[in-house]
């Protein structure tokens, strides 16, 4: 399967990128991993007219601590957050996600930057940065601006981002004392887009749940958070009784699409139980953090 | 529609081509260069039968545009056995009934081949998660998972047989 014809552009800074996007408006497309672009454009579902690749731009390959966020440049590898140890001591949840995002070869090449401004609701880093109450980092033509996680999906593959404005960088506040996180994931095998999953990323003391926020990942149009489940334990001593009802209310929240996947019921069912076990090992992680 | 030429360096050796920006890496290794041991399985980036190494990472070249690839390093199948010897990981399939039909050899030895890079003693687990982006639907994986421990072994002996000389 060959794609069809497009121009290709390679530019060497963001500024460079940035004019190119300015230039050709809507008939380009950003080609970073390009593991969900290139396959579209095989089965000549997506059909751009320029592809502008920002693989030059390797200052925007790093992962690193600072000023209370966990900064993540957009061209960072998934194979990069899964080796990264200080992903790995301090972020579960995204360490989580990392290691069952597609497989090992297409985590070699695929991006962090990509997977979210490709806005696929079966992607898994949305619901992680949901969950995270991440902050994503644009530039565009006029300068930087910040777009809250809560603001930056607009619908199926659709973002708050222009169409002239490039992601730079993905930002996940630091955990706090007694926090933890966890993504569980649900799916038919390697590389196979969720069935099911769902991101917990929470704070507890003690036995008490002093902030919670939950992404669910392919069980709606676009990626959403289980705000109804989070209000079941906002504030409460976590019980398995509390952790249930909130299995259910993701559930109810939930607006899967019956596929190949599963029905519908089946898919909602499942999103029960990978909300409650997710919660649940968020928890014994908040508490071994804490101990 | 855009042309490119492109300059790489392929098993050593340096290229120079033309290329349509739409033709995919894995076409310009058989087609181009006529490196036919890279091959195609699914177009799908599902199964890694066209795994390569390009600058050290294992990637599907199907999934990689060949102007992508302009100054960069990459290595095939073809590169693995060094003036007619068998790599250890080669020998390991030969040894251990790694293969029955053949077809997804080159790209698990090649996926192979980048995890004992970054891992020289994997577990049975963490070869199994190694080669997760690889399919082959003939040997059940078992024999491919004892072929590259045999790889690994075998690996483990040379470099300590070189550190005592």
């Amino acid at each position: 399967m060959i794609p069809a014809q497009f121009d290709y552009h390679s530019p060497g800074s963001l500024e460079e990128a940035l004019s190119l996007l300015e230039q050709l408006g809507d008939e380009a497309k950003i080609l970073a991993g390009g593991h969900s672009l290139i396959p579209a454009m095989r089965f000549r579902l997506a059909m751009p007219e320029n592809l502008v690749d920002i693989n030059g731009l390797t200052d925007l390959d790093y992962i690193r601590e600072a000023d209370g966020w966990l900064a993540i440049g957009a061209l960072t590898r998934e194979s990069a957050l899964e080796e990264s140890q200080l992903v790995q001591d301090r972020y579960p949840l995204l360490a989580d996600t990392a290691e069952v995002i597609a497989d090992p070869l297409v985590r070699n090449l695929a991006t962090v930057g990509g997977n979210l401004a490709h806005a696929d609701p079966a992607n898994d880093h949305p619901a992680t940065m949901l969950a995270y109450g991440a902050e994503i980092a644009v530039q565009g033509p006029g300068g930087a601006r910040t777009i809250l996680i809560d603001e930056f999906f607009t619908g199926l593959f659709e973002t708050s981002m222009a169409a002239n404005e490039i992601l730079t960088e993905i930002r996940i506040p630091e955990p706090g004392a007694g926090s933890g996180g966890a993504y569980l994931k649900v799916e038919r095998k390697v590389g196979d887009y969720a069935i099911s999953a769902a991101a917990v990323q929470l704070t507890m003391d003690g036995d008490t749940c002093t902030g919670i926020r939950i992404g669910l990942t392919n069980v709606s149009p676009s990626p959403i958070r289980a705000t109804e489940a989070e209000k079941v334990l906002t504030g409460q001593v976590l019980n398995e009784e509390l952790i249930e009802v909130a299995g259910q209310a993701a559930s109810d929240q939930s607006d899967p699409s019956p596929d190949l996947r599963g029905s519908v019921e089946y898919k909602r069912d499942l999103t029960r139980v990978v909300t409650k076990r997710a919660i649940a090992k968020a928890v014994e992680r908040a508490k071994g953090a804490a101990s | 529609m855009s042309k490119h030429t492109i300059t790489l360096t392929v098993n050593g050796e340096e290229v120079s081509r033309e290329v349509e920006a739409r033709m995919l890496l894995v076409h310009f290794i058989r087609e181009h260069l006529d490196l036919t041991g890279t091959h195609i399985g699914c177009d799908t980036t599902s199964c890694g039968a066209c795994t390569v190494s390009m600058n050290g990472a294992a990637v599907k070249s199907c999934t990689v545009f060949a102007v992508q690839a302009n100054g960069a390093t990459l290595e095939t199948i073809e590169s693995v056995a060094t003036n007619g010897d068998l790599h250890p990981l080669q020998e390991g399939f030969w040894e251990k009934h790694g293969l029955q039909c053949g077809y997804c050899t080159p790209g698990m030895i090649m996926s192979a081949r980048h995890l004992l890079e970054k891992n020289n003693n994997p577990t049975e687990e963490e070869i199994r998660w190694g080669i997760s982006g690889n399919l082959c639907r003939c040997t059940g994986y078992n024999k491919i998972v004892e072929a590259i421990q045999y790889a690994a072994e075998k690996l483990q002996q040379e470099t300590a047989e070189e550190a005592t000389q």
